[in-house]
């Protein structure tokens, strides 16, 4: 029980734990920040009047900071509810409760001209660069519909500003009048970037902005995204299950299992030093570059399916994939707070944490350990 | 399951309903009165103001309507005013040929449909695909009544001056009953054959596409046992399931078929009627066809249900 | 039509720029693989040709001196009342009442084309307003109109279309036919209004819908930019489609005497009136039965061409919707 306190002395920087109050918000640049963000999707059933059977526990009571200028990512296997956590903080989504403070402003009391008015400062990156891009418009018309939908620029003063976009983000501007289907993925992903940096927002959520293109093709728009950053300023959320691509544009990592943040610390921290057993997991699942580490490293494989977010676990909802699960992990739900001896934004939602150094239980029911077949968290498709 | 069929006899029972409000409301709305729609452009004054105090026109709409869905759930479908009967008896005396020619003309497309599309389907792009395939394009482009007309003026004209006795018209049914109804099972049917064929060839397509019916010629098992067990097996479900609804449909589209050949089936009888102008005797055959195409569907979909379990969850 | 005509001058590149950076619509891509497809071509002209046919048709009257509904008992009729058959009088011969069969078949191409167009339009427009309003907005209204499309699939609709004329009693032509097109428009929209709510459906789930929403697009914008032109391919086959099914349909209506009126000529009309002189008469059950099978052929040609010109990866197999 002694990490109570220290949660609460503790000043977390990009995501903060429940019992953190709102006024602490402003003190920093923070640009967006979530408080308690619940998403339940119903369940119907019933011909005409249709009565709720079942929720989907999708996202579950987040909390997180985002700053001004950085790039928070957030990581975790298919269901974890990270889609949906982008969509609630866009807008696309209504939230089950919670709220959502944009600059301040809670963006899920907004009335429909107000959000219209957000939508200018909040953009998003789709994963499917085919999916995101209709087909029987020419590319002009999609990276213009901002201007068309918002009423900004007419005719040549568009066409001129759309081809500006082009270049930045590196696309032969002679292209304008191109369909989507005559470029290539990479190329249909630049033309998503420029959509979403046409009205110059502030924030731009990146739902797993590139799991869909070849590794070839990744690391060009992963550069362009980040050069657009420092270009613009630009402040970041990026989703994604690949944790080497997360590692490299982030400042900050969040990892979420089954609605909840499990743990969150500068990306390097998270990476070097991971206290929930989960990140521990995932962590070293992943892929190692250099040979001669990847033969020392011990592999943890997670035994078992991610349990149905319609009927989490009770308690800590990874305790029944956990090594070090005791029955408190069933009874009693862990904060998202400062665990011992950790810097002051490493946040950690765990009763037992790992210790630096400490090898995870094999034997547990929950846990296994092979060395030679590396498996990665399940890739969303 | 038993909620399912609930569910779909309410559904039956909505659609019953609508249909009988529907007539209800054209009857009302039609810019020629009540009387004059239902006694027939021949109906003395006298008829008129009897049909006056029968349907108690004087009456508010909404007790008339009343009174209308009440006589329809007693089994009352009317009266004829033009030849004094009741409609229901009418029908009776007239469903035995309906349903002979309906039933011959199912077989004949079911058979069809099923085999030639199965032929064409395991010959994909050959050239008896090809010419199942034009066969399909002719067959669907021909409407009921010109094919009726064509085999009429062939068969009985050209080769009954040859001596072929291929058709014969007049009651009563049970003489020379093949002679009678060949041809208008071949017309009724004809186009049908070649819708079914192409619903077959397509499922037949599709399931020969699946992987378990590759693992299955992977495994050696004989082409023919491929197609025949494996395949059409599962191809015939999407077929069966619209063979019942168009069954129960087609009840109504055998007008032209009557009318041409001269059978004196239902629908003979609302060919009748159109020239008769005798509006009641239309409006309970196709409350009773309602009736007919309502059960066809709900003994399908509830048949349908118990192969496939999926059906009850959409 | 008017879409492949308008695309005609898309076709033309644009001076000002250099035609590699003109990207090809969707549209255009199928028109240069409809040109390909020789029998939509012969079938496209032989319906140009009858519609030629249609539009002179008071020419022939005019030609011939026998106005459609005048009757010729001296010459059209031998005498022992037999009708005329084809000959220089009357070139595609007469029927049971001495009236010229050329120009009354012309007059019924009129009736037929105007009849399948309109319904077949009509029919399209009210089935993408429902199947867009249903998949779109969803909920109740769905739940309604889903249940409505599928009631009317069950109706016996010849009777029902019947019993409509019946009751309505109309004398006039233009009645008449106004009545068949909507007849003919209310039976087919939920076979279309079905097909466009699924469609609706799976693009509702889109990515780009979403973005659209993202950027701050409304319901309305949505549905006209983005929905609507993605819907356009999957009509336009619909309603080609569905013309032939409307012409057929007009025909057995006029063949039962409920479609239109005496005394303007349809196909179906002809052949139902001449029927008991088939024997002697040929012609009067020839002419209209070759003009109605190969306008209906035509167009299930054309609607095949333009199916597999929008679609090319689309399994020509798949049979009824």
């Amino acid at each position: 029980m002694s990490e109570l306190p220290e949660g609460l002395h503790a000043l977390p920087e990009g995501l903060h734990a429940a019992t953190a109050r709102p006024a602490e918000a402003a003190q920093d640049d923070v640009l967006v920040s979530a408080e308690g963000v619940v998403k339940y999707f119903p369940i119907k059933q019933g011909i005409v009047f249709k009565k709720e059977v079942a929720r989907v526990h999708a996202v579950d009571g987040v909390d997180l900071r985002v700053r001004r200028g950085e790039t928070l990512g957030i990581v975790g296997e298919s269901g974890s509810g990270k889609s949906t956590l982008a969509r609630c903080i866009t807008g696309l989504h209504p939230v089950t409760s919670g709220r959502i403070l944009f600059e301040g402003t809670d963006i899920t009391k907004l009335s429909k001209s107000g959000l219209k008015a957000f939508r200018r400062d909040v953009q998003m990156i789709f994963q499917d660069p085919y999916g995101s891009l209709n087909p029987r418009r020419r590319v002009g018309s999609i990276i213009g519909d901002p201007f068309a939908i918002h009423n900004i620029a007419d005719g040549a003063d568009r066409k001129k500003r759309v081809q500006e976009l082009m270049e930045l983000v590196g696309l032969n501007p002679e292209h304008y009048n191109r369909f989507p289907a005559e470029f290539s993925g990479g190329q249909r992903q630049r033309i998503g970037v420029a959509r979403a940096l046409a009205l110059k927002p502030k924030l731009i959520v990146c739902d797993e902005p590139v799991s869909a293109l070849d590794v070839s093709i990744q690391a060009q728009v992963i550069n362009l995204l980040k050069d657009l950053q420092d270009e613009l300023g630009l402040t970041y959320i990026f989703i994604a299950h690949d944790l080497s691509v997360v590692r490299y544009v982030s400042d900050r990592v969040g990892v979420m299992y089954l609605g909840r943040i499990g743990e969150s610390a500068a990306a390097e921290e998270l990476y070097e030093r991971p206290r929930h057993p989960y990140s521990a997991a995932l962590l070293s699942a992943a892929s190692i570059a250099d040979p001669d580490e990847a033969e020392r490293a011990e592999r943890i494989v997670l035994i078992g399916d991610v349990p149905s977010p319609i009927d989490p676990p009770s308690g800590c909802r990874f305790h029944p994939r956990c090594p070090k699960a005791q029955e408190r992990c069933v009874a009693e739900e862990p904060a998202l707070v400062v665990r011992d001896g950790d810097a002051a934004d490493h946040l950690t939602a765990c009763h037992f944490p790992v210790e630096p150094g400490e090898v995870l239980a094999h034997e547990h029911a929950g846990i296994s350990q092979v060395s030679t077949e590396p498996e990665l968290p399940e890739v969303e498709q | 399951m038993l909620r399912f069929v609930i569910r779909r006899l309410l559904y039956s029972v909505l659609v019953l309903w609508l249909v009988a409000t529907l007539v209800f409301v054209f009857l009302h709305i039609s810019p020629v009165p009540v009387e004059r729609v239902i006694g027939g452009p021949r109906a003395t004054t006298d008829t008129l103001a009897q049909i006056r105090a029968n349907l108690g026109l004087d009456q508010p709409v909404i007790v008339q309507y009343g009174r209308f869905l009440g006589r329809l759930l007693r089994g009352d479908l009317g009266d004829s005013y033009i030849n004094g009967t009741s409609v229901a008896a009418l029908v009776r005396d007239r469903l035995p040929t309906t349903l002979w020619l309906v039933a011959g003309a199912g077989v004949i497309w079911f058979v069809g449909g099923v085999v030639t599309g199965v032929y064409s389907a395991t010959r994909a792009r050959g050239a008896g695909d090809r010419l199942v395939t034009l066969f399909v394009l002719i067959g669907l482009s021909t409407p009921p009544f010109v094919m009726a007309l064509v085999l009429l003026y062939l068969f009985s004209t050209k080769l009954g001056e040859a001596g072929v006795p291929f058709f014969e018209a007049g009651p009563p049914l049970q003489e020379h009953f093949l002679q009678r109804m060949i041809l208008p099972w071949i017309a009724l049917a004809f186009l049908m054959v070649a819708a079914y064929t192409r619903l077959t060839r397509g499922a037949m397509l599709d399931v020969l596409g699946e992987d378990y019916i590759r693992t299955a010629r992977a495994k050696g098992i004989s082409p023919k046992r491929v197609v025949y067990r494996h395949g059409l097996r599962s191809a015939l479900t999407p077929v069966v399931t619209q063979f019942g609804i168009d069954l129960g449909a087609l009840i109504g589209s055998t007008i032209v078929t009557e009318k041409v050949f001269g059978l004196q089936g239902v629908g003979q009888l609302v060919y009748q009627s159109i020239n008769l102008g005798d509006t009641p005797v239309i409006i309970g055959v196709t409350l009773m066809v309602t009736l007919f195409v309502v059960l066809a569907n709900l003994l399908v979909d509830v048949g349908y249900s118990f192969l496939d379990p999926r059906v009850r969850l959409s | 039509m008017s879409s492949f005509t308008e695309l005609d001058s898309e076709i033309v590149p644009v001076d000002a720029e250099p035609r590699r950076v003109q990207g090809r619509t969707p549209w255009q891509l199928a028109w240069t693989r409809f040109r390909r497809d020789r029998l939509a071509v012969a079938s496209l002209v032989v319906l140009a040709l009858m519609v030629v046919f249609a539009a002179l048709a008071p020419l022939w009257a005019h030609w011939t001196g026998h106005p459609y509904d005048a009757t010729f008992p001296k010459t059209a009729l031998d005498p022992s009342g037999q009708p005329v058959g084809p000959g220089r009088h009357f070139w595609l011969g007469a029927d049971q009442l001495g009236r010229d069969v050329l120009v009354r078949a012309a007059y019924g191409a009129r009736i037929s084309l105007v009849v399948g167009v309109a319904a077949a339009v009509l029919a399209s427009v009210i089935g993408v307003a429902v199947g867009v309003l249903a998949g779109f907005v969803g909920g109740v209204l769905d739940t309604v109109l889903a249940r409505m499309m599928d009631i009317t699939l069950a109706l016996p609709y010849l009777l029902v279309a019947i019993m409509l004329a019946t009751t309505f009693q109309l004398t006039s032509v233009a009645a008449s036919v106004s009545l068949t097109i909507v007849v003919i428009a209310f039976f087919s929209f939920a076979a279309f209004g079905r097909i466009i709510r699924g469609q609706v459906l799976s693009l509702r789930e889109k990515e780009f819908i979403e973005a659209a929403r993202s950027l701050g697009a409304g319901n309305l914008r949505i549905m006209a930019v983005d929905v609507l032109p993605n819907l356009m391919a999957q009509v336009t086959v619909l309603t080609s489609l569905l013309i032939p099914t409307s012409i057929v349909f007009e025909a057995t209506l006029s063949f039962l005497g409920v479609g239109v009126r005496l005394p303007m000529p349809s196909w179906g009309s002809m052949l139902g009136e001449g029927s008991d002189v088939f024997q002697t008469a040929w012609w009067l059950l020839a002419v209209p039965a070759f003009l109605l099978l190969l306008t209906t052929l035509s167009f299930n040609l054309l609607g095949d061409g333009i199916r597999d010109a929008l679609d090319p990866r689309g399994d020509r197999h798949s049979g009824k919707k």
